[in-house]
């Protein structure tokens, strides 16, 4: 045994796979060409030796902080490795080894090669970059570049004048996000102005100064991740990228957001106070809900999964203001379970939509459609794409013995606790915050039974459809590598558990109350195996055998003969696809329930009377009040502003002149007034 | 090690029990029915006939059909026997009752569900279509209903785990609580909306548009039919048995308690369920089928009624 010399730490080896991605985009982006092919080769190994650093790290619970000596003069780069920054980097890191894996299925003469993989490669390293920063230099200018990059694959397909569009409304929330952060950094170096996280850790912030950077950092932090009503941007963003950057962006850059927000908020900001739970409680409660009522119904597959990000992030921000509000109130086991709630769903949600995103690649690339209603019965043409994008169906859905349903029984775990807060309103919040998310559970599987339902099920619903092909064995390697990490997540979660516990004693203060008490070592206790106990293990394998045995009994007593006929449809089946359930026909009943409470949605009929001989017409008018009031409305005022404003600009010089010379005037008189 | 085995037989007695005691539970309220409208009706035993009956049928299955149609019978076979054996029956602190908490059991129900409806849309008829949406729709309200009414009892027992609400229930005396009818309220428009019974759904007909279950499985038959109407027998059974655990618990076993006490629980399990069979019946003679979308305010009822008992649990601070 030869002991590792002493420079060989988890440190070391992240920063070399940094260097690694962002060498290779570098080289890919100057060179072109041949070079273009090394980037996802070198993604995925340098995304290997990442993921074994991150491991490594939270395995041993390192803290290892480096000064290197670039960046802003005098102060240098200040990195740090802690067990945070080493769960959302396994979190990043597994996200880029499925999308690189993914890459090399891509076809380099058509899927826009040159204009992707310089840009992913520096987009990866940028976000690993960002984890490990440990001043506000380093992290606003990693955030920036993993920003920048990441709006040049969202422009990647810029011949469509929607990604065009895309790309400026991200750009701009982009900017405004970044210059939130800055603001918040700024509090909380306070007037002593020490950079460097320590610095601001140990600064002392007054009420004032805490409650300015929670609110800008929400709206930094926070519209990157997309919450609502900040989301806008996000179902417009997300699907223009190429599919593997799009699961990038849903699965692992909105992560990256909730790192910067656990950061600040739990590290950085201090001790809590019971009422910064407030807005993570009410923004996280409204976006659950409210996203997945556009997901279901929205009719474009990748905008359907950019929806339902939104949702996701909105069940990640209720754990956190749980854990944050029972922080607060001192009860720390409580803490401890909704912490552990939102970090699982944070990897499992980077899990299955990666997932859902490579699948909605394939389709998109074996059909080049990705509106639900132009496609269909893909199970018959992609069967290996269908089983796994079934096995992402059931993990968002929160299904047992999937991942999702962990984190989301973690969560109910968490609320359960709730009579216990001190402060009325907190104990009033909780059991309705548990009340949306029982409904969002609920949606959601009403959105993605209707996802997957309408796209590989049925019959083909146009002739792109019917010609689909299989996806690339790598493709599906994939996938199924995501699926596998899924259903693991699921059946082991007490392993992820372990793996977290570090992170729950630094920030709630205890492990997760009653870990490993269970009956089974697999089992996942909450608080106290009689309190609360769940066993993914033996439900999958009770399962799995009752299923089996069911057959096998029922091929062995029953008459096996089975015959293909035309389909019954209560004998009058109709030979033309069109008269299948759509999407749209799908959420029909959705949306009459909800769809006219929360967007004023109309189905107007036009139905000619009797004997009038002019065809019937059906639509429906949706207003989208987010968009309304928060972009639309101030885009107006700025534009209208700008129109009368540019009177100014046609003047002649006489006029200019006046115009200076009044304007001296009335600052001397200012001036004069004034001291 | 005894009391493994003794558990582990335990559980093997009851998933063996549900299967047996499901299509009885059936027979018995189409009987009621029956009588209720003067008719004779069919015996009891009816249901084990018809299963017998499918079985021996050759399946007819369309032509493109996929795997996930012809194999969603027995998954969603196995989601609804997990899900009955897993309610505590004739004894608590069976061998699995700890593997899935009140909690789990809502997401199991759920999956069952989510796979039958996706088999619905397998076909791309406008039936199944119909009835997957409406399915889905009704699920969207009727859930969360469910999921509230469940932690409000796990709010008032302080645990989650079926076993120890039922022995909470037991060991304090019978007390009228609000938040306890409200629940109790809301739990049976929820079971009826799942077990797509009158109101809701009317298991009694085909070739109406306002039907939703039938809807989803019209391109059944043979043996696949037999698994989905066992299971949606066995559905029945487990929401009778959550009512009997939940609302009624007294006369349960306790755990370890062996195979005499067990018996005894036996007999009361049994006569339970029988008389909510009856009940169930009673009530479907005496009220007519609801539109479709006159459903969301039924649901919402529950839904609001289960919000109520949660937020008054909360309120007085059980003991959670």
């Amino acid at each position: 045994m030869i002991a590792a010399p002493a420079y060989l730490t988890p440190f070391a080896g992240l920063l070399c796979a940094i260097v690694l991605y962002a060498v290779a985009g570098v080289i890919a982006g100057v060179l072109r060409g041949g070079a273009l092919r090394i980037v996802y080769p070198v993604a995925i190994v340098a995304a290997l030796i990442a993921i074994a650093c991150d491991l490594a790290a939270l395995m041993s619970q390192g803290d290892f902080a480096h000064v290197l000596p670039i960046g802003l003069p005098g102060t240098g780069l200040r990195l740090r490795l802690d067990t945070l920054s080493a769960f959302f980097g396994l979190i990043v890191n597994i996200g880029v080894l499925a999308a690189a894996i993914y890459g090399l299925g891509l076809d380099p003469a058509h899927d826009l090669s040159g204009r992707i993989e310089p840009f992913f490669a520096i987009f990866v390293a940028a976000m690993n970059a960002v984890l490990i920063a440990d001043d506000a230099f380093a992290f606003l200018f990693f955030w920036e570049v993993m920003s920048l990059m990441s709006w040049a694959l969202v422009v990647a397909n810029h011949e469509s004048p929607e990604n065009r569009k895309a790309g400026q409304v991200y750009l701009l929330m982009a900017a405004i996000g970044t210059a939130a952060l800055l603001f918040a950094f700024g509090g909380l170096a306070g007037t002593a102005g020490g950079y460097s996280f320590e610095a601001m850790r140990a600064a002392a912030k007054t009420p004032l100064v805490s409650t300015l950077v929670l609110t800008a950092v929400l709206i930094g932090a926070g519209s990157k991740a997309g919450i609502a009503p900040l989301h806008a941007w996000l179902p417009l963003a997300h699907p223009a990228a190429p599919s593997h950057v799009s699961a990038l962006m849903s699965g692992v850059m909105t992560k990256v957001a909730i790192y910067g927000l656990i950061r600040v908020v739990f590290d950085l900001l201090g001790a809590p106070v019971w009422w910064w739970a407030l807005p993570f409680l009410l923004l996280g409660a409204a976006t659950a809900v409210l996203g997945l009522l556009y997901a279901v119904l929205d009719g474009d597959l990748k905008r359907v999964l950019a929806y339902s990000t939104v949702e996701n992030i909105g069940i990640i921000f209720v754990a956190l203001g749980m854990a944050l509000a029972f922080k607060a109130e001192g009860l720390n086991a409580a803490a401890a379970v909704a912490l552990a709630a939102a970090l699982l769903h944070a990897i499992n949600h980077s899990w299955f939509k990666s997932l859902l995103f490579l699948g909605a690649g394939a389709v998109l690339h074996a059909t080049g459609r990705r509106d639900l209603d132009g496609l269909g019965g893909l199970i018959h043409t992609m069967p290996k794409t269908a089983a796994l994008f079934l096995a992402g169906t059931m993990s968002i859905c929160a299904l047992p013995p999937f991942n999702g349903f962990i984190s989301e029984w973690l969560l109910f775990q968490s609320v359960l606790a709730g009579p216990g807060f001190p402060e009325p309103v907190l104990r009033f919040l909780s059991p309705a915050v548990g009340a949306m998310l029982a409904l969002a559970a609920a949606l959601a599987a009403a959105c993605f039974v209707r996802a997957f339902g309408i796209v590989f099920l049925g019959r083909a619903r146009s002739p792109a459809a019917s010609a689909a092909h299989e996806a690339p064995r790598v493709q599906i390697a994939a996938m199924g590598l995501l699926a596998a990490l899924c259903l693991f997540g699921g059946l082991f979660a007490s392993a992820l558990v372990a793996l977290i516990e570090p992170l729950l004693v630094k920030f709630a203060g205890v492990a997760l109350p009653g870990a490993g008490t269970g009956p089974t070592p697999f089992a996942l206790v909450a608080f106290d195996p009689k309190r609360a106990t769940y066993d993914a293990l033996t439900i999958g394998i009770f399962l799995i055998v009752s299923g089996t045995l069911t057959t096998l009994v029922v091929h062995r007593i029953s008459n096996r003969r089975t015959r293909r006929g035309p389909a019954w449809d209560c004998g009058f089946p109709n030979a033309s696809p069109i008269t299948q359930y759509s999407g749209s026909s799908f959420s029909q009943p959705l949306r009459r329930v909800y769809g006219a409470f929360a967007f004023g949605a109309r189905d107007n009929v036009d139905m000619p009377a009797p004997g009038d001989m002019r065809a019937a017409h059906f639509s429906v008018t949706m207003r989208d009040p987010v968009w309304q009031c928060l972009h639309a409305a101030p885009a107006r005022a700025v534009f209208g502003l700008a129109r009368r404003l540019n009177r100014f600009q046609f003047l002649t010089i006489r006029s200019y002149l006046v115009f200076m010379f009044s304007a001296l005037i009335v600052l001397l008189l200012v001036a004069a007034v004034w001291f | 090690m005894r009391d493994t085995i003794i558990l582990l037989a335990g559980q093997f007695a009851q998933m063996m029990l549900v299967l047996l005691i499901a299509p009885l539970i059936t027979g018995i309220i189409r009987r009621v029915k029956a009588r209720f409208m003067r008719r004779k009706g069919a015996p009891v035993w009816q249901p084990y006939v018809d299963l017998s009956k499918l079985l021996r049928k050759e399946s007819v299955i369309a032509e493109n059909a996929s795997w996930l149609f012809r194999s969603a019978p027995y998954a969603v076979f196995a989601f609804a026997w997990v899900a009955a054996a897993l309610v505590p029956s004739f004894a608590a602190g069976l061998m699995f009752n700890w593997a899935a908490d009140v909690v789990a059991l809502v997401a199991l129900l759920g999956a069952g569900r989510a796979i039958l409806a996706l088999a619905g849309m397998d076909i791309g008829t406008s039936f199944g279509g119909i009835g997957s949406s409406r399915e889905m729709m009704i699920a969207t309200l009727a859930e969360p209903a469910l999921l509230l009414v469940f932690l409000t009892l796990a709010l008032m027992a302080g645990s989650t785990r079926l076993p120890e609400i039922a022995g909470h229930f037991i060991s304090t005396p019978p007390t009228v609580r609000i938040s306890l009818a409200l629940a109790l309220v809301a739990f049976v428009i929820v079971a009826l909306a799942e077990n797509a019974r009158i109101p809701v759904d009317n298991p009694a007909t085909h070739l109406e548009l306002t039907m939703v279950h039938e809807a989803m499985v019209l391109e059944y038959s043979g043996r696949h039919l037999a698994m989905i109407e066992f299971a949606a027998q066995l559905k029945i059974v487990t929401y009778l048995a959550l009512i009997a655990c939940l609302f009624v618990p007294w006369g349960m076993a306790p755990a370890n308690a062996g195979p005499f006490a067990w018996f005894a629980g036996l007999l009361a399990w049994a006569s339970k369920l029988c008389l909510g069979a009856v009940l169930l019946g009673a009530w479907e003679v005496s009220i007519a089928k609801m539109r479709v979308f006159r459903l969301p305010d039924f649901l919402g009822i529950a839904f609001v009624f289960a919000f109520l008992a949660i937020l008054m649990a909360f309120v007085t601070r059980a003991v959670l």
